[in-house]
């Protein structure tokens, strides 16, 4: 007969720690219901409703202009993004052809957005594991970003450029010839800190096989952007030609390893790569209109998607002819991260969830509209 | 209707979802839409490649839809969305929080719908509940 000793008799004591919704790691309100074996976790469940606005709802008090402020304040950081795939949705069921220059401002502003989305977590990403002066360097160097923001748009962060059929702002020539050199400055910053973020042993040790997803696993759980590339899936709406990156030479920037460290590599080879495609872009863009005038009510069903710097940005509209929209259906990449998260938190130390649960860049605001 | 769509009833759904998977379709998200009476759409969204499939199911306010957690975990999340906001219930959802997603346990009436509907009466706690 087997005798089992003391020690395999023992439980392992097991509780359930609520890890937020305050939460000095998140910028926003979540709560995690962590179930725990001493210090390891068995289960995640995220706990929403802190900021459920209903703004989906609105559609039906606002008219389908108005909406566009609206949708811009599903989320500050990502605004230019929730603008631009809504307006693309009107676009098409209205068939309105915005001018090409519009097109290349777009593109132009939403990659400035994202890169000072990126530089923003990039810091907060670093402030997870302690390392405040890498966190003070990436927001000072996003403090160049926004301020392109406000001298071009007027705002820092919800610039407000994207208006049904085009964008209410133009570039001018002279605004051109200083963005171009402050961007080599932000591209000159950020590959000063490549060294430490690639190559210092106290990151890789917080985030090198911390929160592993494969590739297989991410696809099956609906994974999106840099969550996704992290895990080796070169998948990029913008390689759907949205906007005019049909023009832009560019990769999808992929990582294979599919931890934590392989998120931040690819979120720290994207804002170089978004200060390529604001090149390129100002580069080809042409002369002409910003805008067309839309005329008439939208009446239809169309689907918009954008790469947002979180990931997919989905929009399904529809309209029955009347100056509001009948549903406006917002599903933002976080919403589609969570369950990805869900599972990449069993087995991991209790020690290791800030660092995790940020490398997904959860934007709580957008999850939950 | 949108390009590349099908409909789909709602004994159809659970297969439907289980071919696209096994095809190599990523899942999306799912749009609920109110219609008139006490009728709902639910459009499936998937993506393979980057090119969109839809599945449209048309329910009545009292109907309980199959969840396709089953088969795409990540689904989950639109699909309690949709119980708080619509009212529609989801029988064999993997996670499911009841109506208390983005809902106070409080509020019974859901936001996006004309008709009334109750909370699924089960005796153990919801996913989620002592926030």
């Amino acid at each position: 007969m087997k005798v089992q000793t003391k020690d395999a008799l023992r439980l392992k004591p097991r509780s359930v720690i609520p890890f937020g919704p305050q939460h000095p790691v998140f910028p926003e309100p979540l709560q995690l219901k962590l179930t725990v074996e001493e210090e390891m976790i068995t289960e995640a469940i995220p706990v929403f409703g802190y900021v459920h606005r209903g703004l989906e709802q609105l559609c039906a008090q606002r008219d389908f202009h108005q909406m566009v402020q609206v949708v811009e304040r599903v989320c500050g950081i990502c605004s230019v993004m929730h603008a631009m795939c809504y307006c693309q949705a009107i676009e098409e069921i209205m068939a309105v052809e915005v001018p090409r220059r519009a097109v290349y401002l777009r593109t132009i502003w939403a990659e400035l957005h994202r890169l000072q989305s990126h530089l923003l977590w990039l810091g907060l990403f670093a402030d997870s594991f302690g390392f405040e002066s890498l966190f003070m360097q990436f927001w000072r160097i996003r403090e160049k970003v926004l301020d392109i923001n406000e001298a071009t748009a007027g705002n820092r962060v919800i610039v407000s450029i994207n208006v049904v059929g085009g964008v209410r702002r133009d570039l001018a020539a002279e605004n051109v010839r200083w963005l171009l050199p402050i961007l080599e400055q932000v591209e000159t910053d950020i590959r000063r800190l490549e060294s430490t973020v690639i190559d210092d042993v106290t990151i890789r040790k917080r985030t090198v096989g911390k929160g592993i997803l494969n590739g297989d696993r991410a696809r099956e759980l609906g994974a999106v952007g840099p969550t996704l590339r992290g895990s080796g899936v070169a998948q990029d709406t913008r390689q759907t030609g949205y906007a005019v990156y049909a023009e832009l030479d560019f990769q999808p920037v992929v990582e294979t390893s599919g931890d934590c460290y392989a998120r931040c590599r690819v979120r720290f080879y994207e804002t170089l790569q978004s200060i390529d495609l604001i090149r390129q872009a100002v580069a080809g863009m042409p002369p002409g209109d910003i805008a067309v005038t839309v005329k008439g009510r939208p009446q239809g069903e169309a689907v918009a998607r954008v790469e947002q710097p979180r990931g997919e940005l989905f929009y399904y509209i529809k309209a029955d002819g009347s100056k509001n929209l009948e549903r406006v259906r917002i599903r933002a990449p976080s919403f589609a991260n969570m369950p990805s998260l869900v599972t990449m938190l069993p087995g991991m130390w209790f020690s290791d969830v800030p660092v995790i649960v940020l490398s997904i860049d959860p934007c709580i605001s957008c999850t939950e509209r | 209707m949108l390009a590349n769509e099908l409909i789909i009833g709602l004994d159809s759904l659970l297969g439907e979802a289980a071919r696209l998977k096994r095809d190599g379709y990523r899942f999306v998200t799912m749009t609920a839409l109110r219609l008139n009476g006490t009728r709902t759409e639910i459009l499936y969204h998937f993506d393979r490649e980057l090119h969109f499939r839809h599945l449209r199911l048309t329910v009545t306010g009292d109907a309980t839809v199959p969840s396709i957690t089953p088969v795409y975990f990540g689904a989950f999340l639109a699909e309690n969305e949709i119980q708080d906001l619509f009212g529609i219930l989801f029988e064999g959802l993997v996670i499911d929080y009841r109506r208390t997603l983005f809902l106070e346990t409080s509020i019974e009436p859901a936001p996006f719908c004309r008709f009334n509907v109750k909370r699924k009466a089960k005796s153990d706690s919801p996913a989620g509940e002592e926030r």
